[in-house]
């Protein structure tokens, strides 16, 4: 234990470590593993060593990287073997599964903090790299790779080195259309897709304070395009607020003597931080990505850069490079980008508050290009359908699908083709993300929504204008 | 796992920046088990590029090279493990570059690969030396900390533990099965300082 002024980070982690070495490396305890498609390659691991999980009680598997979201009747069978290892795999070992059929099925992201699975103070971990969602619920989340998921599967616990601390911090309010995804992409383009490499972040300030749990969920999202380990929020109001009757959170005497126990989990006033970033919501307006690194990140009205006027070389060459791949001459408007297709969903903007944004700028009018949206989960698509934003989509020409990583790691036959530009709400515009040769450009609900109904890169404001929610 | 103290072999210069594992390998071939192989999948669809930024790769110049320069934030993006088995099964042990994604990093010891830190202008000369690019030999020195190209040497950097790791050839589980005591006693502790922690459905 530590004494003194401490953050959120250092008091999560004072109270999962269960051992450190003369090297500095601390066993950490892990409250929640979760699990999905890809982790046959730990569950092979297991195997080969005649292991078992050691608490399947603290661990759940979803079906989410590999299920269809359309078509579910006709599964290809490679991709249905996927799905059925994972099933025989949580069946063997006794781990809870959100599969195919589940009501609860959905992306592992979006399903399981709806789920009260995701607690503050908890110490989370999955192996996917935005397992940081979580963090909006001051949750200590982050991702693993195969052999770290083999290692927590058979002993609740992981090596890790104390993270070094950093803190966002926005203050002010953000302007009319500016979304928390604008906050991540507006700060990624600031500070590097690896600026906060090795260090966890908290996220603080008016503006932070201000966000809904779901844009705290789409901002912790995106920690790790900047390379950060985790990201979190403080739990306030309105954390307890939402997790308030969820099926797996603490329960009456429980939930209150929790609550006591999470609002101590802020951050000292005098904690220290080895690094702070300091951002005026009001600077902040509708931004997307126009290369192959979210780092590439401009303001809608902005123009691509100029890789002549560019002095390093190294850089130069990396934004040569970019625009090349993604066929955009130097110094073209973001504005006068057409686009090919758009794409709603991923664990980064499929929630019930991104849909209503999107439907929104749709409702009455028709998309000039295709579009899939794809909801979070199960239970956010039948929300939505009670709510008839799935007419809104249908009827502007979108396809309205199952839940599932989907057009996010191009699964399924849901990718980009090869040259084609789309307009997408997920958290990666790498080169291939969506399909070999396809084109991301990354921005929140309402500014696709504004691609789709444009047929370009365009600002959402004017047409949320008169608008209401 | 196998221990490392020294390589010596040519190096491929990958004059890349940003190179996440999505581009180390591509998600659609994540489907394979292991035991399949995963090297040839290695950059895949960047070695079908037209320009093919990664054809180093197949350049017979740098047969045999186990070790790859790159430049700033290799293998962000995805925790993908998958990236590494291709880095590993394609044969390299050595991954030279300014930064690593930090799961990549952590996914690279646990199979045995070196994630060397070098400075931007060391990755700059090591990408442009004539030796390396003539496919001349470069040795790694782990214990050292160096790398040693002709009469040249880098130091590069790396955690205290995951050296003192891969030179041991330790395996994580088998450390921790040490602790088994340690974290029984801690389990048992914690729920009673957070009964709360637990799933209540
Ligand atoms: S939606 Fe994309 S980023 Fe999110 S969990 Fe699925 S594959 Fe990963």
């Amino acid at each position: 234990m530590s004494y003194g002024s401490r953050t959120i980070i250092d008091k999560i982690w004072d109270a999962h470590v269960v051992a450190t070495r003369e090297d500095g490396q601390s066993l950490i305890w892990v409250d929640r593993h979760l699990l999905h498609e890809g982790s046959f390659h730990a569950f092979d691991q297991l195997r080969r060593r005649g292991a078992r999980i050691a608490r399947p009680d603290l661990t759940f598997g979803v079906a989410d990287h590999y299920v269809p979201t359309r078509n579910r009747g006709s599964i290809a069978p490679e991709i249905r073997r996927m799905v059925e290892q994972l099933e025989e795999n949580a069946r063997e070992h006794g781990v809870t599964l959100f599969g195919l059929d589940d009501p609860r099925q959905g992306i592992v992201h979006v399903t399981v903090p709806a789920q009260g699975l995701t607690l503050p103070g908890n110490v989370m971990v999955c192996g996917d790299s935005h397992t940081s969602t979580h963090g909006a619920f001051g949750a200590y989340a982050f991702g693993i790779g195969a052999s770290e998921v083999a290692h927590v599967m058979m002993t609740q616990t992981i090596w890790q080195k104390r993270p070094k601390r950093m803190r966002v911090r926005v203050d002010g309010a953000l302007p009319p259309g500016s979304t928390a995804k604008d906050v991540a992409l507006t700060l990624i383009a600031r500070i590097g897709a690896d600026g906060a490499q090795g260090h966890a972040v908290e996220y603080a300030g008016s503006v932070i304070r201000g966000l809904s749990m779901e844009g705290r969920l789409t901002l912790c999202n995106l920690s790790i395009e900047s390379g950060g380990r985790l990201g979190l929020i403080a739990p306030d109001d309105t954390t307890f607020a939402y997790l308030d009757g969820r099926p797996y959170a603490p329960k009456g005497d429980a939930f209150a003597r929790a609550v006591e126990d999470w609002r101590a989990l802020a951050s000292d006033d005098d904690a220290a931080f080895d690094r702070e970033i300091v951002m005026e919501g009001s600077d902040i307006v509708p931004t997307v990505t126009w290369g192959t690194s979210p780092e590439h990140a401009l303001p809608i009205d902005a123009r691509v850069p100029d890789p002549d006027l560019i002095d390093d070389p190294a850089k130069a060459q990396t934004v040569r490079d970019a625009l090349a791949y993604m066929g955009i001459a130097p110094g073209t408007a973001l504005g006068d980008i057409r686009v090919d297709r758009v794409f709603i969903g991923s664990c980064t903007n499929s929630r019930i508050e991104d849909l209503r944004e999107a439907a929104a700028v749709l409702a009455d009018r028709r998309a000039v290009v295709p579009g899939l949206v794809s909801p979070g989960s199960a239970a956010v698509k039948r929300q939505a359908e009670e709510e008839g934003l799935d007419r809104i989509f249908r009827d502007a020409g979108l396809e309205w699908a199952d839940s599932g990583c989907s057009m996010c790691v191009g699964m399924n036959g849901d990718i980009v083709p090869p040259g084609e530009r789309c307009a997408s709400t997920t958290n990666r515009n790498f080169k291939g993300r969506q399909g070999p040769g396809a084109r991301t450009h990354l921005m929140s609900p309402a500014m696709a929504a504004a691609a789709a109904v444009t047929g370009r890169l365009a600002d959402m404001r004017p047409l949320i204008a008169g608008r209401t929610k | 796992m196998t221990p490392f103290t020294t390589l010596e072999s040519p190096a491929c210069p990958l004059p890349l920046a940003n190179v996440d594992t999505d581009q180390i390998i591509p998600a659609r071939f994540m489907k394979r088990p292991r035991s399949e192989g995963y090297g040839a999948f290695l950059m895949h669809d960047l070695r079908g590029e037209p320009g093919n930024a990664a054809a180093v790769l197949d350049d017979a110049a740098f047969e045999g090279a186990q070790v790859l320069i790159a430049r700033r934030n290799f293998g962000s993006g995805s925790s993908r493990e998958a990236a590494v088995y291709a880095l590993a099964d394609y044969g390299f042990r050595c991954i030279a570059a300014p930064s690593f994604g930090d799961i990549f990093a952590s996914n690279a010891v646990k199979n045995g690969v070196v994630p060397a830190r070098i400075s931007e202008a060391d990755a700059e000369a090591l990408l442009s030396d004539p030796g390396v690019l003539a496919g001349g030999r470069i040795v790694v020195d782990l214990p050292a900390q160096l790398l040693r190209v002709g009469n040249k040497q880098f130091a590069f950097e790396i955690e205290p533990v995951w050296k003192t790791q891969l030179v041991n050839g330790w395996d994580d589980i088998d450390m921790t099965r040490s602790y088994a005591a340690a974290i029984d006693d801690f389990a048992a502790a914690d729920s009673k300082r957070r009964p709360w922690a637990v799933p209540a459905a």
